[in-house]
């Protein structure tokens, strides 16, 4: 059973977040904060929810407090974007290394400078290595489902893990979509209460944070390392739990025109929803074009990539993020490693595209997927690395 | 540095979290040590203010004179600072 809604991105988050039944929400309402924590505080002046919400003086205080909340075995949630993750950045580090299964959702725009409040990557590829499990999604809907995902996964024993939900700032954070919502008893079925078997409480005391040097950090990072490797049985796990709930199944990865594609275009979040709209218009002209797009970012799906491009001539890695000085941007980065480490010639070129918000539009991914098509054919790339969109 | 042999990544509690209390007598911290207090117990006049003064509760009272407890002292050197009889010195601590 779902009732149809009108949500932004934001308000999808939201709402999942609201019938998640999170405890604790701690935000600092201003600019770059989101409608999402917006949204919420509503919930919590209506009395719709029995969540404590702290409204701290900083995004650095907002992690801190979600922290330690977490620490109580309490259901946390937060979010923010930008600058305020940026400014986050210590504390991401230290939710991921005590193991606090805090859902945050993200809404993806440009860093400083010049200023700009515009959708693209640079600030969570700027955190990405904070150990949290990324999450990016093309729409409201994604977004929505995969909230009520999260908390389950995050909690999981075998994970502990902190969550980000991505949205492309403006494209999805503000645009109005309709979104199938499922009965507060359904998700209720779905995501239990938090049950933590190790929380800070007066009867069960122990000692969080205390001081790890070279004897016992390198010790507690392998195990992190060790909970990410275990994290994607977990994914599949509660997709499948999900599918009962929502009937419809997600992975760790999206692909589309698979099948028989010979070149493909990569990407995360919104703009997956526009390259398959514009691969479906080249399919049906015969051309053998296809998408993929990594669900679950980190822990990075690598079997899954293996085999969506098992058939593939050529790809195009679309990175909405650049990383100044690198052979390749961050998602490039990633999809070069894994079919290199597995022995995969493939013919793959990078494009860092979006910068700051700038559109990307059908026109523009029509040319990369007749780029893509063209390398499938002549077996060469010209260039390893290009810029698209932006004025010479 | 304590000599027991150290828990590795599988056997540890996870985030560092430490389950029981009084950890820290187990962490022997003397090992740190650059320099090493040693004390002229004939000079010794009992006043205990390396006792008050040392950061580590590193200083041992005995009944006319004090000892040092080389498990936990870092060598941080108060205690010779402030012997107002200079009974303390600081000496490379050769390990």
């Amino acid at each position: 059973m779902v009732q149809i809604m009108g949500l932004t991105g934001d308000e999808a988050i939201a709402y999942a977040a609201k019938q998640s039944k999170v405890d604790v929400v701690a935000a600092y309402p201003i600019t770059p904060q989101t409608i999402i924590v917006e949204a919420f505080s509503e919930y919590v002046h209506n009395g719709e929810v029995h969540t404590e919400f702290v409204c701290v003086e900083s995004e650095h205080s907002a992690m801190s407090a979600c922290i330690g909340s977490s620490l109580t075995g309490a259901r946390v949630f937060t979010a923010t974007s930008s600058q305020g993750l940026a400014l986050m950045h210590e504390m991401l580090y230290i939710a991921s290394g005590l193991r606090c299964p805090i859902v945050m959702g993200v809404v993806n725009r440009a860093l400083s400078a010049p200023i700009n409040i515009h959708g693209d990557h640079s600030d969570m590829m700027g955190s990405r290595d904070c150990g949290w499990i990324q999450i990016y999604c093309e729409n409201a809907q994604e977004a929505y489902d995969w909230v009520l995902q999260a908390f389950k996964i995050a909690e999981d024993p075998e994970v502990l893990l902190p969550i980000t939900v991505n949205i492309d700032g403006f494209i999805l954070s503000h645009a109005l979509e309709r979104v199938e919502v499922y009965h507060d008893k359904d998700v209720e079925n779905f995501l239990s209460f938090r049950n933590s078997t190790l929380k800070l409480d007066p009867d069960t005391p122990f000692t969080v944070g205390a001081l790890c040097f070279t004897d016992y950090y390198f010790e507690t990072k392998r195990q992190q390392a060790e909970a990410l490797k275990i994290a994607p049985k977990v994914i599949d796990k509660v997709n499948s739990e999900f599918e009962v709930l929502a009937g419809k199944k997600y992975s760790q990865m999206d692909t589309y025109g698979l099948e028989d594609a010979e070149a493909a275009i990569i990407c995360l979040g919104s703009t997956a929803g526009t390259a398959k709209a514009v691969a479906k218009d080249l399919r049906s002209q015969g051309k053998k074009v296809g998408v993929i797009k990594p669900w679950v970012y980190r822990p990075f799906p690598c079997d899954q990539l293996l085999e969506a491009t098992k058939n593939l001539k050529a790809l195009a890695v679309l990175d909405r993020a650049y990383s100044p000085g690198a052979p390749y941007s961050a998602l490039c980065s990633d999809v070069v490693s894994t079919l290199y480490q597995n022995g995969k010639q493939l013919n793959v070129f990078n494009i860092v595209y979006g910068l700051g918000g700038r559109d990307i539009t059908p026109m523009d991914l029509h040319a990369i997927f007749n780029e893509t098509l063209e390398v499938a054919e002549t077996k060469a790339v010209k260039e390893p690395l290009k810029f698209v969109g932006v004025r010479e | 540095m304590s000599k027991e042999a150290k828990l590795g990544w599988k056997t540890m509690p996870i985030g560092g979290f430490l389950l029981e209390p009084g950890s820290a007598l187990k962490y022997k911290t003397g090992d740190w040590r650059a320099f090493k207090p040693l004390v002229d117990q004939s000079k010794c006049i009992n006043c205990l203010l390396c006792w008050i003064y040392c950061p580590d509760a590193a200083i041992i009272r005995k009944e006319k004179f004090i000892e040092v407890n080389y498990d936990y002292c870092k060598g941080c050197g108060i205690c010779a600072n402030e012997c107002p009889v200079k009974a303390i010195i600081m000496v490379e601590d050769k390990k």
